[in-house]
């Protein structure tokens, strides 16, 4: 995997709004952005709605993807173009998610539709109708996706990367700093964690650094690239963001989105939680 | 619940001013109310902490803890920044400019 499989440019784009076989997907938690305004063509992907288990927390099982994907009129051979809001944090979700469930052309618009607005790019409201497809999906591919034991198993022995805010990482705030501080779990990190915030990773206009910037990102803040690599974060989004970078820009071979993230991890009875900047000052 | 709350000049309910620093204030071209501006708070080192988008009204909103934060409003009119300074718990009202 490469910058030019992943990845592709605003001018691009809007040169391919219309091009055969390729859907546009915006994906949100709060879709009212797509609804005042999006890319024209583009379809609506709601993150917690649709992309997760109404009742378990989980992802919706293969049968209710590929019932999913078929009622948005995505066909196994489209190219599937996702961007978002928040810095393609969710957007980064779903192309991990639909690599997760195998489908082979997806990629992620540079920039998201902070740099599509701000470029002054056209939004459009009209909603587009795709006819039902018959849509296939492959068993989850685990080897991307970490669970809670694995995490636990992890701790001195693989690189864990805490992508949240230095705050978030030595237990300070519970919750990014433009949310309320809600949650009743502890505050900290993972023991061994280092902490690299998801935002290093971008421009302040939401693109991703280059290839070199990145490498060299890692490299100062001690990641070990002959490990495999578990990140996470809050929830999993913001870590699909350093997912993505790693393991399809980069082209590290063994990554890992833990999705269970620090809500899970922070509930957990009896596991070990480290405090404070870590062992290497905080992520700076 | 990770995405950027609706931004509104009132604070979420619960919401207490005793115990926590808030940010709030609005993204202006110098007369007028700046909505859909990105507003980014940096902390003291210029280190990317949050981002929202400004409400029509122009209004943002952070929690943060004390220190020093600088406010960044990016725009289709123009970028612009601000300095602010959290002592403590309390409410705390910087407009940006941006050009």
């Amino acid at each position: 995997m490469s910058r030019q499989d992943a990845l592709v440019t605003a001018d691009w784009a809007e040169q391919n709004l219309d091009a055969p076989n390729t859907v546009f997907v915006e994906v949100d938690e709060d879709t009212t952005a797509y609804d005042g305004g999006h890319i024209p063509g583009a379809v609506k992907l709601d993150w917690k709605t649709e992309l997760q288990d109404p009742v378990r927390r989980d992802f919706v099982d293969k049968a209710g993807f590929e019932r999913l994907l078929s009622s948005k009129g995505i066909s196994n051979d489209d190219t599937v173009v996702l961007y978002g809001g928040n810095n393609n944090w969710f957007a980064a979700y779903a192309y991990w998610y639909f690599k997760l469930y195998g489908h082979q052309a997806v990629k992620l618009l540079d920039g998201g539709r902070k740099k599509w607005e701000l470029d002054g790019r056209k939004l459009d409201t009209e909603v587009p109708q795709r006819p039902q497809t018959q849509y296939t999906a492959q068993e989850q591919d685990t080897s991307i996706r970490a669970f809670r034991d694995e995490v636990i198993n992890a701790i001195g022995t693989k690189n864990l990367v805490d992508v949240r805010s230095p705050d978030e990482f030595s237990g300070k705030l519970l919750a990014p700093a433009h949310l309320p501080q809600e949650q009743a779990q502890r505050g900290g990190h993972i023991p061994s964690a280092l902490n690299v915030p998801w935002s290093k990773a971008a421009n302040e206009d939401g693109t991703f650094k280059s290839d070199e910037e990145l490498r060299k990102l890692y490299e100062q803040e001690g990641l070990d690239s002959s490990r495999p690599t578990i990140a996470y974060c809050r929830i999993g989004e913001r870590s699909s963001h350093t997912w993505f970078a790693l393991h399809e820009l980069l082209g590290e071979t063994d990554v890992k989105n833990y999705d269970g993230s620090w809500t899970e991890y922070g509930s957990l009875v009896g596991v070990p939680v480290e405090t404070g900047p870590g062992q290497r000052g905080s992520g700076s | 619940m990770c995405g950027a709350p609706e931004q509104t000049a009132e604070l979420p309910p619960g919401t207490d001013l005793s115990k926590e620093s808030v940010l709030v204030g609005k993204v202006t071209d110098g007369s007028s109310p700046v909505g859909g501006a990105y507003v980014r708070l940096l902390d003291s080192t210029g280190e990317f902490t949050a981002e929202v988008v400004s409400s029509a009204s122009g209004d943002y909103r952070f929690f943060a803890r004390p220190g020093t934060w600088t406010v960044r409003a990016l725009s289709r009119s123009g970028n612009g920044q601000a300095e602010v300074t959290v002592g403590g718990p309390g409410l705390f009202t910087t407009e940006v400019e941006v050009a």
